[in-house]
């Protein structure tokens, strides 16, 4: 069996989950035969390549006068071009990306359809150009290949798999990370790529949410029949990390918070939930280690509850830093208003870090050595937090089959379940 | 002539209301009132009053005939009392009829069998004389909370001066053995053994409306018939199970109570078979053997073990630490702090903290109040840290009344040590309690202290060690109890 998958990501050029997501299910699906190619916008030569042929979506020229191209740019033209889409990204990266690109419509227009185009594979202000002429590269490869079945992770790459389809006529499977009410939260929905969102979905052979709570959504807000909805929860890579060492400096427990400070993380949320702890307990210390639009805000309010001195604020964190900060941690805090699955969870486990998730998080569906509070409850978050923190027991159980539990989330089962579904189309593309 | 012994067992805990950390120090009501109130009026109405009224009838009908005994724990009987009191005159016309068998157990329906004798034995007194005042008999037979049971607890309840308990036929203790004779226990023969017999016992209990099972529909002649082809050997039918089981756990809809009303019509009619109490049954036949029970079994789950309440990493924690204050509550006088101490033992508050059920969530959730076992400990342990700090301050108001008390003793125990040879030292040592040795160190000077060092072992020294950190500090009034004590083990080494 042969995918054609497209994605947006691939490691070690990341910035969130769905890179690590895709590249896990990707090892997964090698190991129960499936071969994969999988396009990204811009392919920086370094990728792990033992499991998938990387195809280079920079390097695909694209032939506009053919006819079924230029059948799919006039659909295309709803997009409008240089719209300010929500970045999807930490603000420092998203600044700088404003800055490279101040190209007109007409420039872009021609750059698009120009013979090849360069992208930049992030999330910047030129995000729907990018998501065009990706769908464009989407219909030339298909073309060029041979494979049976195509599979599109979230909305970027939606375009590209379903021109490839209408190009192939092979089946499509779209898989949904995160949907735009995960993002934006229901008033700040951004409704082309809600659009582009719904239109994948309802194109597609198959849609695939990486949680219940996802397959929820999808049903309620974008209205996709629920019959063609499988949930393949997400897993996790395992990684030796016993050669890291960090010395503890502080004599206070640490509890942590790391992710993006947006309104989908619930930042403000572990804040207060840090201010009634603090209240009781002196001997702690809180870490928030993220950055987002809401950054400024968090800062006022930790000033204006007078806890500066016991919370603090790292900024964006990647690679080794993320691993130490679990090192120094003694709880991990997931408060996020609405995550579709949330994989930090894991990793803080597997860094032997006791967690507490919200329940409004897909990761919630799967794990069971975590306490699960509301997003919303600052009250049972910060009993939660004290109780791990005061007593040992409880912590200690966690640690110890919380390991076991994550090492037992493997992608090679995720997968095997996503291949199942693409044998369940197949077989009904032949019907 | 063949017996069949009805006993039902009925428990209700105090169920803790949600207790924040942030209420540490400053509430001390521990119980969600509302729950407990409107699961005691619901039992009552569904389950207690139609139950005690039917069996009334059975004994109008049957008269002497017709025999069973109840076990009710002290939780229960208090919130009986305090929420539907009715329920408890209706068991009092039982009692009325001398047809119904009392039996004792632990007032707090409590797992102290497994920790503290001293604590079991107070609690089986405190249940005794309850139940002597509300129905007017002293239990002769005793059940442990879950029909807890080992060699070593039973050889306790022997020495208490009971002369039967109930327990559990596992078929890990009972190999090829049946469970329809009379056993003794194997330390203190005097003590007879009753087993239940799980299989007729579930068959009304947990079978009765399952209609995937093959014997479904379950009627009276069925049963009957079923009890009366019992070997012609065997002695007695033990069928204990949860008064519950009667319309709330198998509810009214599916025949349950008609089902015990013509049962006993219809075992009475088989020539062979009779009803008797536990005490009657004892009374009646010869125990067949002793029965082995080295390691503790109960009547939960398949294992028929303790792993329910006891084994998980935050259930230990939790009744450890509940235990912690064993002999600081023996000194303690104040009512409110000693009845909190009882509603805190319930076996209830480690069963919700269980982790073995989550494969099989639906049995668990029934039970539980709780979202998780984890949020069941940290209000468990929320709850008894604000326990312990209110403790403690009773303590050191204690300590403060006592504190005018002239110490004298001190100096005489002091001086008989000092003149003390290494081995006499020694020798007291090794008659010491952890507790003891712990006060007689820890409060003595560093003379003494030095001169125990030199004989004492390193193990033991490190054993007293983490005793003392565990444990509260002592008041005056402690280690003059312990002084008095140690005074003794000198006296009795002379």
């Amino acid at each position: 069996m042969k995918v054609l998958m497209f994605g947006w990501e691939f490691p070690p050029h990341i910035t969130g989950g769905l890179g690590t997501a895709s590249y896990g299910l990707t090892k997964g699906l090698l190991k129960h035969d499936v071969e994969m190619i999988f396009v990204v916008p811009k392919a920086f030569g370094d990728e792990d390549q033992r499991a998938v042929r990387i195809v280079n979506a920079s390097d695909i020229p694209v032939n506009y006068k053919q006819k079924h191209i230029q059948d799919f740019w006039n659909k295309l033209t709803y997009l409008e071009i240089g719209s300010n889409i929500r970045p999807y990204i930490d603000p420092e990266d998203f600044a700088k990306i404003h800055e490279d690109v101040k190209h007109s419509i007409k420039e872009k227009e021609h750059l698009i359809l120009g013979e090849k185009y360069s992208f930049s594979g992030k999330y910047g202000k030129n995000l729907m150009e990018e998501v065009a002429r990706y769908a464009m590269v989407g219909a030339s490869i298909a073309a060029q290949h041979d494979f049976d079945i195509i599979h599109a992770h979230d909305w970027l790459t939606y375009l590209a798999g379903i021109a490839a389809k209408e190009v192939s006529g092979k089946p499509l499977v779209v898989h949904m990370h995160a949907t735009e009410y995960d993002r934006a939260g229901e008033s700040n929905i951004n409704t082309e790529v809600f659009g582009i969102e719904q239109k994948g979905m309802q194109m597609a052979d198959k849609v695939i949410t990486v949680s219940n709570l996802t397959r929820d959504t999808v049903v309620k807000y974008y209205g996709i029949d629920p019959s063609k909805i499988e949930t393949v929860h997400n897993a996790i890579e395992p990684v030796d990390k016993s050669n890291l060492q960090v010395q503890r400096s502080v004599k206070e427990k640490v509890v942590t918070f790391l992710g993006r400070l947006t309104f989908q993380k619930g930042p403000e949320y572990f804040l207060e939930a840090a201010k009634l702890i603090l209240e009781k307990d002196d001997n702690v210390r809180f870490v928030m280690a993220g950055n987002g639009d809401m950054f400024e805000a968090l800062i006022k309010r930790v000033a204006e509850l007078k806890i500066g001195t016991k919370f603090h604020f790292t900024g964006f964190l990647k690679g080794a830093d993320v691993d130490k900060m679990f090192l120094l941690s003694d709880v991990f805090v997931m408060p996020s208003v609405s995550e579709p699955f949330g994989l930090v969870p894991l990793e803080a486990m597997r860094s032997n870090v006791p967690v507490v998730i919200s329940k409004q998080s897909g990761v919630a569906e799967v794990l069971t050595n975590a306490i699960k509070v509301d997003f919303w409850d600052v009250e049972g978050m910060a009993d939660a937090i004290y109780g791990l923190l005061h007593y040992d027991s409880l912590s200690q159980m966690f640690i110890k089959n919380g390991v076991e539990e994550v090492n037992n989330l493997k992608w090679e089962h995720a997968a095997k379940q996503v291949k199942a579904e693409y044998e369940s189309v197949l077989k009904n593309n032949k019907n | 002539m063949q017996s069949v012994c009805l006993y039902f067992q009925i428990h209700q805990p105090y169920r803790l209301k949600k207790y924040r950390f942030f209420n540490l120090g400053n509430d001390h009501y521990y119980y969600d009132d509302y729950l407990n109130k409107s699961i005691m009026e619901r039992v009552a109405a569904k389950s207690y009053l139609p139950m005690n009224n039917l069996l009334l009838d059975l004994i109008k009908k049957h008269g002497k005939k017709f025999k069973v005994s109840f076990s009710i724990s002290g939780s229960a009987l208090d919130q009986i009392q305090e929420f539907t009191p009715q329920v408890l005159d209706s068991f009092k016309q039982l009692a009325e009829t001398g047809n119904v068998e009392f039996l004792a157990e632990t007032y707090a329906h409590s797992l102290a069998s497994m920790k503290s004798k001293d604590e079991f034995v107070r609690q089986i007194q405190m249940h005794q004389a309850r139940i002597k005042e509300l129905f007017g008999v002293n239990p002769q037979t005793f059940r442990n909370t879950e029909l807890i049971y080992s060699d070593e607890i039973g050889e306790t309840i022997a020495d208490l001066g009971f002369k039967t308990m109930l327990t559990e036929g596992a078929k890990h203790i009972l190999g090829w053995k049946s469970p329809n004779f009379v056993y003794t226990n194997a330390i203190n023969p005097r003590l007879k053994v009753l087993l239940r017999n799980f299989r007729l016992s579930d068959d009304i209990a947990f079978r009765f409306s399952n209609q995937e099972w093959s014997d479904w529909p379950l009627t009276t002649d069925k049963f009957a018939d079923w009890l009366n082809k019992m070997d012609p050997r065997e002695q007695v039918a033990n069928l204990f199970m949860d008064y519950e089981t009667f319309g709330e756990h198998q509810w009214t809809e599916t025949g349950i109570f008609e089902f015990m009303r013509n049962l006993p019509e219809k075992i009475l009619s088989k020539p062979n078979l009779c009803f008797k109490t536990p005490s009657e049954v004892v009374k009646e036949y010869q125990p067949i053997a002793d029965i082995h029970v080295p390691n503790a079994i109960s009547w939960a789950d398949e294992e028929r073990d303790l792993t329910a309440w006891l084994g998980n990493e935050i259930q230990d924690e939790a009744v450890d630490k509940l235990y912690s204050v064993e002999i600081a509550m023996r000194n303690c006088h104040d009512p409110s702090l000693q009845k909190d101490w009882l509603k805190l033992q319930a076996s209830d508050h480690f069963y919700y903290m269980c982790t073995k059920w989550f494969s099989d969530g639906a049995v668990h959730e029934y039970f539980t109040p709780y979202g998780s076992p984890y949020d069941a400990f940290i209000n468990f342990m929320n709850i008894l840290a604000d326990f312990h700090i209110r403790l403690e301050r009773e303590g050191n108001l204690r300590n403060n009344e006592i504190s005018k008390i002239p110490d004298t003793q001190r100096e005489d125990v002091f001086s008989i040590l000092e003149k003390f040879t290494n081995v006499k030292l020694k020798q007291l040592i090794e008659n010491l309690g952890d507790d003891e040795l712990s006060a007689l160190f820890f409060e003595s000077d560093q003379i003494i202290r030095d001169k125990m060092m030199k004989v004492i072992g390193k193990r033991k020294f490190n054993k007293i060690q983490q005793y003392r950190d565990e444990s509260n500090a002592l008041s005056k009034k402690e280690i003059i109890l312990y002084k008095e004590k140690i005074r003794l083990k000198i006296a009795l080494l002379a």
